[in-house]
């Protein structure tokens, strides 16, 4: 597992955090990532992610669930082993609605919610490096992954004047494993300011 | 820090008190981290005591056979689909809270719908034992998914109602349970960070899957919340229409309506908001929440409920017209001789009373923000509805087309009512032990609507919304001025 060097500032408030993020990205530091207690609706735009398309995926899951549906009960009441109910068309599509949709609602949704765990990696004992204890809780945490180029001490000043507090490096491990949560990390104390 | 409360000046704020992040988590967060309540205890313990009276009273149904109940082969379904019924109809509210009110951008959801939610898949797991264990022979209730076996295979009949219902109320507890759980990461996750001690780490470790919080992970799970939404909404409406199908598909008079869907529907939303309303009087009491289920959306779940119960009182009426109009004997004789009079008459006139006429109190504003009041309505309204299962059920049946198969008059045994206080049991454990466990309230978006987030952002946008709203503050500014009501904040 790869060690990289990570440089680490904190902010109270979205007000500062969304101006400090452009003068970030216009001094052309990568960001690794931003932590944040909850969504901050604009932020994946101010960083410069692309649209997810996590829905395009939904909508593919939910049309496997259709034609499984349709066509499974179609093989079994027309080929499989057709049964005469009530003297009705073996092909009872209206009848069949209602297992059709719930079968596409399921698919769709079983589907999305996996997919989602996947790409976000993440699972029951699955373990991350987390910058900030605070980060689900008050903290906006900017994380900027140091290169061999980038001059630390000039990040760190940075950081310190677009209203970043408790500015830090951090050397982590960038991506995820299996293991225990209260091995090493640190377990929580009374709220200090960072 | 500043701040400033939910965006609209105008409305009501959704949480009370200037608080700030960390105040949010802690008073969520701190339920979690302290020893429970005496009040705990006694309440946990007495629904383990009904749950395990239930489990007694299924064990002799699933010992000795269906004869351990009363139901009989004129009224086949009796309280067991009653009691499968009243719960499925609770289990609407949370979905559609969550759902159908975050379609509708109704900000004040994010106070109530985390707990909605579990109650939703509480409710759900209770129905479910009920058609389970009416099959009477339980141990052959997986014939019903179609599986390649080795009779054949013999496969289930698709075309049947009581199939679609094996679909429908399925997918609708994975679904409620993924959307409710992918919720509860983030906030598993808040509890996982402040974890005192080794073992509550870990576990809720590994209960919050490693979320971190990274921006491309909550901009997926925004899209994941929203889809699941929308996905939600036409399956909460489908799953009462499907049970209403158990019904309307048949040629039961009484049964064999067009209006059932709709009708059932509804009558779901308006028992779910009355529980869902008994839950949270008591929660916010108990946790000291007042701050976040405040009076607002007591209110506004109030309004809901006097919208359901009507549209629920007009099917009523509807029924009796039809009956009426069609001049089918039979139709007529359920409606007129059998429900308003006849042995169960009492139960039809009770059943309009808690559902049709109480609610109609709620057009009062001052009741519907009455604490007090609001409580021992939602338990009336709940009351009501279990009824209008029941009317619906016995006194269609009770009176077969050959008067040689009239039952004589319908009486629970104690292991059918104990199967039913069973599942309360049930249902309560759950629930006490997700209010102790769990964070009752959505934290991260009680955190989103506490301050307009990405303000710079929102100033890029286009300048003319700003400004007609600016004209809008303007205006609503000067017509309210000379009553002294409303106060606009100026920015």
């Amino acid at each position: 597992m790869a060690l990289k060097k990570f440089v680490v500032g904190c902010f109270q408030d979205e007000k500062v955090l969304f101006p400090a993020v452009e003068k970030v990205r216009k001094a052309g530091y990568k960001f690794h990532d931003i932590y944040t207690p909850f969504p901050v609706h604009g932020l994946d735009k101010a960083m410069g992610l692309r649209d997810t398309s996590l829905h395009t995926a939904g909508f593919l899951y939910g049309l496997i669930g259709t034609t499984t549906a349709v066509t499974f009960m179609t093989w079994v009441f027309t080929k499989d082993w057709p049964v005469n109910i009530g003297g009705k068309p073996n092909f009872a599509f209206p009848a069949w609605i209602p297992i059709t949709f719930e079968m596409t609602v399921l698919c769709a949704a079983v589907g999305m919610v996996l997919t989602f765990c996947y790409i976000c990696q993440l699972a029951p004992f699955v373990k991350r490096h987390h910058f900030h204890p605070r980060a689900t809780d008050d903290l906006f945490v900017m994380v900027i992954e140091c290169g061999e180029k980038t001059n630390e001490d000039e990040l760190k000043s940075l950081l310190n004047s677009v209203g970043a507090e408790g500015v830090n490096t951090q050397v982590a491990e960038e991506g995820w494993w299996i293991g225990r949560y209260d091995k090493e990390q640190e377990l929580y104390k009374e709220p200090n300011i960072a | 820090m500043s701040v400033t409360k939910y965006e609209s000046q105008l409305r009501e704020p959704l949480v009370n008190g200037d608080k700030t992040y960390g105040q949010v988590t802690q008073d969520i967060v701190h339920t979690i981290e302290a020893k429970p309540t005496r009040l705990w205890y006694i309440g946990f313990y007495v629904s383990v005591a009904l749950l395990l009276f239930g489990v007694y009273s299924v064990y002799r149904e699933v010992t000795y056979g269906i004869g351990q109940w009363n139901v009989n082969r004129t009224i086949g379904w009796g309280w067991d689909i009653t009691n499968f019924v009243w719960w499925v109809g609770i289990g609407h509210a949370g979905t559609l809270i969550s759902a159908i009110l975050l379609l509708f951008r109704q900000g004040w959801r994010t106070g109530v719908n985390r707990a909605a939610e579990a109650m939703t898949i509480f409710a759900v797991m209770c129905a479910g034992q009920f058609p389970i264990f009416h099959m009477g022979r339980v141990w052959m209730a997986f014939f019903t998914l179609p599986y390649p076996n080795t009779r054949g295979p013999l496969w289930p009949n698709f075309n049947s109602p009581l199939m679609w219902d094996v679909f429908a109320i399925s997918t609708y507890f994975t679904v409620s349970l993924l959307f409710w759980y992918s919720g509860l990461l983030p906030d598993l996750a808040t509890v996982r960070d402040r974890a005192k001690t080794k073992l509550r780490k870990h576990l809720y470790g590994i209960a919050s899957f490693g979320w971190s919080g990274s921006t491309k992970h909550w901009q997926r799970h925004e899209s994941l919340s929203l889809v699941l939404a929308g996905l939600s909404t036409p399956l909460v409406l489908s799953v009462h229409t499907i049970v209403s199908f158990d019904f309307a598909t048949s040629v039961i008079p009484g049964w064999h309506t067009t209006i059932f869907p709709p009708y059932f529907v509804a009558g779901a939303i308006f028992s779910g908001f009355a529980m869902v309303q008994t839950l949270m009087l008591v929660l916010r009491k108990v946790m000291n929440l007042h701050d976040y289920i405040t009076l607002g959306h007591i209110e506004a779940m109030n309004k809901i409920i006097v919208l359901t119960g009507s549209i629920v009182g007009c099917a009523y009426l509807t029924e009796l017209f039809m009956a009426w109009y069609s001049q089918v004997p039979f139709e007529q004789d359920i409606f007129f001789k059998y429900r308003i009079a006849g042995p169960y008459g009492w139960s039809y006139w009770l059943m309009m009373t808690c559902n049709v006429i109480s609610p109609q109190l709620f057009w009062f504003r001052k009741l519907r923000r009455n604490v007090l009041f609001t409580f021992i309505m939602s338990i009336v309204v709940n009351i009501g509805m279990w009824f209008e299962r029941f009317v619906i059920i016995v006194s269609s049946l009770y009176r077969d087309y050959l008067p040689s198969s009239w039952s004589v008059y319908y009486r629970p045994t104690i292991w059918e009512v104990g199967f039913y206080l069973g599942t309360f049991g049930l249902f309560f454990t759950c629930f006490f032990l997700f209010a102790k466990y769990f964070p009752v309230i959505a934290i991260a978006e009680i955190k989103y609507v506490l301050k307009t987030t990405g303000e710079s952002y929102k100033d890029n946008m286009e300048n003319l919304e700003k400004k007609s709203v600016d004209e809008f503050v303007h205006e609503m500014h000067h017509d309210h001025h000379a009553e002294g009501k409303v106060t606009v904040a100026h920015h």
